[in-house]
Order: C-alpha cells, then structure tokens, then sequence
C-alpha cells in the first residue's frame, strides 16, 4: 500500500498543492485516505499529519474508513426530497439492514447522504461510486440491491443512457439533457473554432472592449460586469490564469451541466479567448465531484483541441500559448465561492479568502485571476462571434443577453430553459406549464423564496437575480419543513466553519427552524430569528454566510401566515417534549405514551 | 509607497499610510477596536468578526481592511457594539467556557470581553457540544471545548522545517482544532509558551507550570481590556 501511495504522489511531482488531486486517487484506489496513508502523504510532502487531516477532513467525499464496495450517496437535497428520496432511502436501509452513514458487515454496500448533485431534473437522484442513478424508486432499489450481491460493476447497472453526450462512450450516464428551451446564445448554434480564430487576430484589448459592450455579467450569481473583471485582471503585471468555475454547488441548479455535457468545447474556447484578452497561459477547469462522470469525456475532448493546435503551444501559429487543467472537487458547496475554490485548486481546505486582495489582483498561486462561471465562458464565445452590440440589446438595460435557467420541483417539464433577461416570473411558470404553486425558490437557498403576488417580478439582476436555480413549490408541499428547514440543514453542514457568526447561527438558525417546524416556537422565537439573521449576514466573511439566512427571512417575509399557524403565543415555551421523549419507554411498558401537562 | 490619507473613526479625523490595516491604525490613534484573532505582523485571519465595523455604510472587518482615504468609518456605535456583545455571546454558547475554573482567567480576553461589553446571560441557546481534551503531549495541553478558532495557532506555531503544529479539522459544526501529537512531542519550550500566550482563551496550556502569574495580579483583573489602547492617548 504504501509503494502504492508513493507512486501516486510522484505522479504529482511531489507537490503538495496537488495534495488534493493526491488524495482524490487514493481515496478511489482503497476507497478511503486512511491515517496510515496521511502519515505516508505527510513524509513525502514535507507536510504535518494534521496538515493533511486539515484537507481531508474538508471535504465530505474523503472518508478515514474505506466505504462500501458500492458506496452509495444520496441526495438528500430539497428537490430531490420532495421527488420521494424518504422512500428509496427507507428501501435501501430496508434491503441492507444498515441505516445511512453504515456500512454492512461484509463491507458490500455503505449508505450516505450528500448535498445536491445538480440533477434536480431527474430526481430522485443518487451517486454509487461516482456512477449517477436517477429518477430512482424503491423497485428500482431493489433491482440495483440485486444487482450488487451478485457483483455486477456499477457501470453495467444503469441500463439505458441518456441523449446527446450522455451516451459518449467515455461518459455513458443514464442522465437526461432535458433542453427544453434553447436560446440565440448558449444552446443555440456554436460553431467550433470560429470565434477563437477571430480572437486570435484580435488585440488583447479589442477583445476585453468587445466583451465590455456586450454588458455581460457573470452567471455564477453575483453578476460582477465580465469585460470589467477582464480589464482588471490584465491591468497587472507577470503571470495570470483563468479559471472556470464548474462546481455548480447551489441546490436547484443543473444548468452547467448541461453546458459540460454538451458545450464543452465552447466552454474551452470562451477560456482561451479569455487567456488571450488578460495574457494568461495557464487556465483551470474546476469541476466538481458529483460530475467525475464526465472527467474522462472532458480530458479527450481537451486532447482533442490540443490536437487541433486550438490548445496548447503557439495555438493555430499565432504565437499564443494555453493549455488547461482540470481540476476536481471532492465534495463542499463553499468551494462554488471563487476565492475558496482557488484555495481548494492549490491543495488546501476551501476556506474563503479575505478580501481584498481579489482574486483577479491576487488569484490561484496568488497572481491575478479571472474566475468565471461555466455559462459566462460560453457567451464569451457568442460575443465574439456575432458581436458585443448584438448581445447587449439582448434582455434588459442592466441585464443583457439570455440565461439559462435549471427549472425544477412541482412542474411537469423540469430541465434547462434557455431566457432573455427580464422574463416575469408568471411567464416563467407559464413556460413551464406549472399549476397551483404555492411559491418560487428563486436563484437557490442563497436566493428568495416569493409568494405569488409577487410573480410580477422580473427575472434580471435588477429585480429578481438569479444564478440558474428556481425551484417551483407546489400547494401541497410544506415549504417551512420540505424547504426552509432543508435548506438550513444544508447550510449549517456546508459553512466552512471560518466565521464565528457563520459556524454558530446556522447551526441555532436550522435548530429554530426545527423548533418551528415541531410546532414549540413561541412569536418571541420568531423575532429573535428575524434579529440573528441579520447579525449573520452583516459579519460573514464570504456570500455563504451573508446569504445563508435569506431562507428564514424571505419566508418569514413572505410567507408570515404558515409560521403564525405553527407557534405559540406565550412568552416561553420549551423545546424539549416530555411525551416524545417517555415514548419509547411507554411503548415497552405498555402504558399510554402521554403525560398530563398544562400549557 | 507611503501615502499619506486621512479618514475618520468616529468622526475624529485620522491621518495614516494608506494600505495599513484599519484595525491597527486605530489602535495606534488610541481607539479600541476589539479583536480576538488578529495578531499584529502576522498574516490576518478574518475570522472572529469581533473587529466588524461599518465603512461608508458597509459592515466590514477591520482587521482585513486596508485603510484608503475619505473612509468614514463607524465603530463605537450602539448598532456595532450591539453586534460584537452578540459575537461575544455566541462563542460563550458555542463552546463550553467554565471560567472559574480555567487557568486563563484574567489572561483571557474572551472573558476580558465578556465583561467590557457587560455580558450577563447570552440571548442564545448553549449548543452543549462535547469535545475533548487533547493532553497526549509532554509540553501543552489542548482543551478543545474552549477553542474560538482564532487560529492563531494555526497560523504562528510551526517547527523548525516550517510545519504546522495545529491545524483546522472537519467544517462547518463540525470544526475541531487539531494537535500533531507527533510532532508536538518534540515541541520546543518556546514554542510553548508562544503557544499559550497567542492563544486568546484559556485552550493552550503548558503543562508543569500553572498559576505562573497569581490570580488578582493578571491582565484584565484591575483595567478592562482594551485600556493598554485607550490609555495611549488621552
Ligand atoms: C457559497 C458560494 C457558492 C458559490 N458557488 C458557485 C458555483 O457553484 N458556481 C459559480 O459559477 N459561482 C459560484 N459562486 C460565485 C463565485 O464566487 C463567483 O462569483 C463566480 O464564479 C464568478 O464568475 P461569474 O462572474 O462568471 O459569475 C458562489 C459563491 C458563493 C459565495
Ligand atoms: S461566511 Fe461562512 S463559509 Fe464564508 S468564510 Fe465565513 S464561515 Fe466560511
Ligand atoms: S487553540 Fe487557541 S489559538 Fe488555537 S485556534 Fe483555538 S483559540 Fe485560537
């Protein structure tokens, strides 16, 4: 084992900035990153053991013990929830006789649950050995529980694949595109190489001005001007990279995806002209661990651009060199956040970064950066192609272009839809043909949750902004136990745990939420909630924890009546429940689980 | 490099090398910011938020930001001093802090804030988390249940090939502080003691010396913290 380790570690030249790559092959080859094999990594890397701990312990796909032969993680985000996740879970416990988090004796199969994996489209949706399940029910659990004891390899167990680029055979998933609506820009007409040709012949400058007039902002949901971000970048002397942010983390969202899935040379191109406007040799693809399914796909098709001279040195013999890496996740929402992931691409737990610096002053290997999201590297590409003034007469005045949405939840065509900023929110849910909703999750638990007398909304940064997540809550579902307190959940997991007012709300924040949910809230509960949410989001390093509270708030704002029918109007009440905690205890005597109390 | 710029805390008219970190020119004007990771020299942390105050209308962390010309800055206002009790009383719950019978006491300046900002009973509820006590080394002990994650430790302590002694465990909940106990065992004596001297709580403590400095003669037991700052200029 250890030659083994040693061998892996001089793949990556000894460098303990691939430490996360180095503990991404480990895990897959014994299927953990044991304390012997941090103890190997730490001696060969020059590095301490709780160094190597401290990066491990970060992300939640790296585990002490080995997993399962089949390791089995399921989503237990909210879309996937409300698409009957409870019961697959409850087959799967049934089958194996573990419970999630266990592993059988014979060491077949291991249970867990994970965050999102951006198929919201598809729910609901599982990852065995990096393998994607979705639309999964309790028979097909069964099939799948069969299919292990008799040993078949995980990648024979998925039946049909899905269209277009699901069935490459270097992906072979069972995932759908479901594209139900393409646009003028991202899913509309790309050809291969034109707009880098173009680019090439192009001053550095003329590429950021053409970028600047097209109004784009960044698509990864903080819409920060791209042309700007480019201009600052390559304002600064020596050495730069660019990166493209694929870590799609926001639960509700698929969008990229789809992009990765179909786009990716267009994604790669948007790079490179991106390299060739800032003067960067180097870029990053920074994809993450739920979407290692189209790792393999996405090496050949940089293989083949390199091939093709539209990649690496003296690209198409102007003179211009590039080349990209991909980088992979290993499981943590937070490295979605630009300043964390390039923590994260350099080895390291991913802690967002105190700014400023800014990345593009200060990036990955602290030299200037440009971090863009997967969508915005694609209309980089069209923007060159038809033009900046083209673009920018797309969509709104402060929101130019179009946006590709990841609609999901109570509706009867979940997949991408294609839109001009500016849509309303009513001709949304028309699109979509959604009844009876009850509410929208707009851009994701980061995002607003809204009521319908607000679907006059627009959809535009400067109305109702969204990175891609919208999420359509039907009448039946409880939105402060299916959603709010899902949400909160996840945040309380997924904070890096960097920030007093992050680490410890979200954690007092998701146990009032259950309070509420459990009906012992008292009004006062309900105002303290309203007060700390707002000392969290005004003193959080980072969007995590400055977002993180908007579950709470926005329902409270908009939805005051479901939390009025769940509390008490008393001054205190307890959150301990006698009767719950005797029950078990009664249920073996045999006495009536209630004790008499006054309220 | 060094421009001068002038800004204001408070209202009092402030002139500084632009650049500088805002929390340490304000202690050098004689104006207390409180904090509890930042550690003069050494590369900021930004993480215990105690330092928060309002730049132009902006809530910000002083110990991360460089200070520019024409900042209006705002830190002694009920709105701000409000927030950094709430941060108080937060890791009061957060960890398990049972001062009376910890070594730092009257060292400690989470304690020494507790009592500036007249803590009396947090308004949030205890998480009782357990954690351990890490006492496997000959030089110091770890209490865990105390730690603020400052990381200071983290940060400052490191052995002569430049590796960490401490280091961040797990995320978010789950965040523990973490001893190389193997490498601690060869932990110098002055290593040690920097170690439960930078520590801001009463976390990091030697072992074989207690009670160097008696109790009633300690920082905090006559002057409230921040006073060595205020004291600077009247
Ligand atoms: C907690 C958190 C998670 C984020 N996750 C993502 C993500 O998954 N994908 C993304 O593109 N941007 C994400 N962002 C935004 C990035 O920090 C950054 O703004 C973005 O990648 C910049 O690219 P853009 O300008 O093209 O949008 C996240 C931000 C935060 C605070
Ligand atoms: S806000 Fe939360 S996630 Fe962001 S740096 Fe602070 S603790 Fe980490
Ligand atoms: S042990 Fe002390 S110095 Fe280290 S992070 Fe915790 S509180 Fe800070």
């Amino acid at each position: 084992m250890e030659d083994k380790i040693i061998s892996i570690i001089g793949s990556y030249d000894k460098d303990p900035e691939r430490l996360m790559d180095i503990l991404l092959s480990i895990q897959h080859e014994f299927g953990c990153v044991s304390e012997i094999a941090v103890s190997v990594i730490a001696r060969e890397l020059g590095l301490s053991e709780v160094d190597v701990v401290q990066t491990r312990s970060f992300y939640h796909f790296f585990t002490v013990e080995p997993v399962g032969k089949y390791a089995v993680y399921f989503n237990n985000s909210v879309v996937s929830m409300m698409m009957g996740m409870q019961d697959v879970m409850n087959e799967f416990e049934q089958l194996t006789g573990i419970r999630i988090g266990e592993k059988t004796n014979d060491g077949l199969v291991s249970l867990h649950t994970t965050a999102c994996i951006g198929m919201s489209d598809q729910e609901p949706a599982a990852l065995i050995n990096n393998v994607v399940f979705t639309r999964l029910n309790p028979d097909k659990a069964k099939k799948i529980f069969e299919d292990m004891k008799a040993g078949i390899p995980v990648e024979d167990m998925i039946g049909d694949t899905g269209d277009g680029n699901n069935a490459h055979p270097l992906v072979r998933a069972m995932v759908s595109n479901n594209i139900q609506k393409a646009g003028p820009v991202t899913l509309g007409d790309y050809y291969e190489g034109i707009s880098l040709k173009k680019a090439l012949q192009m001053n550095p400058k003329n590429i950021i001005d053409e970028v600047k007039a097209s109004n784009l902002r960044g698509r990864g949901g903080a819409g920060f001007p791209t042309g700007l971000k480019m201009l600052f970048c390559s304002l600064n002397e020596g050495d730069k990279y660019v990166i493209c942010n694929a870590d799609e983390g926001e639960p509700g969202t698929f969008k990229d995806r789809v992009l990765l899935t179909e786009r990716l040379p267009m994604i790669f191109e948007g790079m490179t002209i991106s390299a060739k406007g800032i003067g960067a040799k180097e870029g990053i693809l920074y994809l993450r661990y739920e979407y290692k399914y189209l790792r393999a796909y996405a090496e050949s098709v940089l293989e083949e651009l390199r091939s093709k001279n539209m990649l690496g040195k003296n690209i198409l013999g102007t003179g211009f060199d590039f080349d990209i890496r991909i980088q992979s996740g290993a499981g943590a929402y937070v490295c979605g956040e630009e300043s964390a992931l390039i923590e994260s691409s350099e080895g390291k737990r991913g802690e967002p970064r105190n700014r400023p610096p800014f990345p593009v002053q200060s990036g990955y290997k602290h030299k200037p950066t440009v971090i863009n999201n997967v969508e915005t590297f694609c209309s980089i590409v069209k923007i060159i192609e038809v033009g900046g003034l083209w673009y920018s007469k797309l969509g709104t005045a402060d929101s130019a272009g179009t946006k590709l949405l990841s609609i999901s939840g109570d509706i009867p065509k979940p997949g991408v839809y294609e839109i001009e900023w500016g849509m309303t929110v009513n001709e949304m849910l028309e699109m979509v043909e959604a009844t009876d909703v009850q509410a929208v999750q707009m851009s994701g638990p980061s995002g607003l949750c809204i009521n319908p007398t607000q679907f006059d909304r627009k959809i535009a940064m400067e109305d109702l902004a969204c990175g891609g997540s919208v999420i359509v809550i039907g009448k039946q579902r409880d939105i402060l136990k299916d959603v709010v307190l899902n949400f909160m959940e996840f945040f309380e997991d997924e904070s890096c745990g960097s920030c007093v007012t992050c680490r410890s709300f979200n954690m007092i924040l998701a146990k009032q939420m259950k309070k509420v949910v459990e009906g012992h809230a008292t009004r006062n509960d309900l105002k303290n909630m309203k007060e700390w949410s707002k000392i969290i989001a005004s003193t959080s390093r980072c969007g995590l924890g400055q977002t993180s509270s908007n579950p709470i708030t926005s329902t409270l704002a908009n939805f005051p009546e479901l939390y009025e029918a769940r509390t008490v109007d008393v001054a205190y009440q307890s959150d301990f429940d006698m009767d719950k905690a005797i029950q078990e205890a009664c249920e073996v005597v045999g006495r009536p689980a209630r004790v008499p109390h006054h309220n | 490099m060094s421009e001068k710029i002038k800004f204001t805390i408070d209202g009092k008219e402030i002139e500084a090398e632009k650049g500088q970190l805002l929390v340490e020119v304000a202690a050098e004007n004689g104006i207390y910011i409180p904090v509890l990771c930042h550690w003069k020299g050494v590369h900021p942390a930004g993480s215990c938020r105690i330092c928060t105050v309002k730049i132009n209308g902006r809530f910000m962390a002083s110990c991360t930001t460089p200070v520019d010309a024409n900042m209006v800055v705002e830190s002694n206002t009920p709105e701000i001093q409000d927030l950094r009790k709430a941060i108080i009383e937060m890791l009061f719950v957060e960890g398990n802090h049972f001062c009376p019978s910890c070594e730092k006491s009257g060292d400690c300046d989470l304690q020494g804030l507790g009592y500036r900002y007249q803590m009396m009973v947090p308004r949030f509820p205890y998480a009782f988390e357990r954690r351990e006590l890490e006492a496997s080394t000959p030089k110091i002990f770890l209490e865990k249940n105390r730690c603020i994650f400052c990381k200071r430790c983290v940060r400052m302590i490191k052995d002569e090939e430049g590796r960490s002694y401490f280091a961040f465990k797990g995320r978010g909940k789950h965040l523990e502080i973490n001893l190389d106990t193997k490498l601690a065992e060869h932990m110098s004596e002055e290593n040690a003691r920097l170690a439960m001297k930078i520590c801001p709580v009463g976390a990091i403590l030697r072992k074989e010396v207690g009670f160097e400095t008696p109790i009633g003669k300690r920082k905090y037991d006559h002057v409230p913290i921040g006073s060595e700052i205020e004291n600077l200029q009247n």
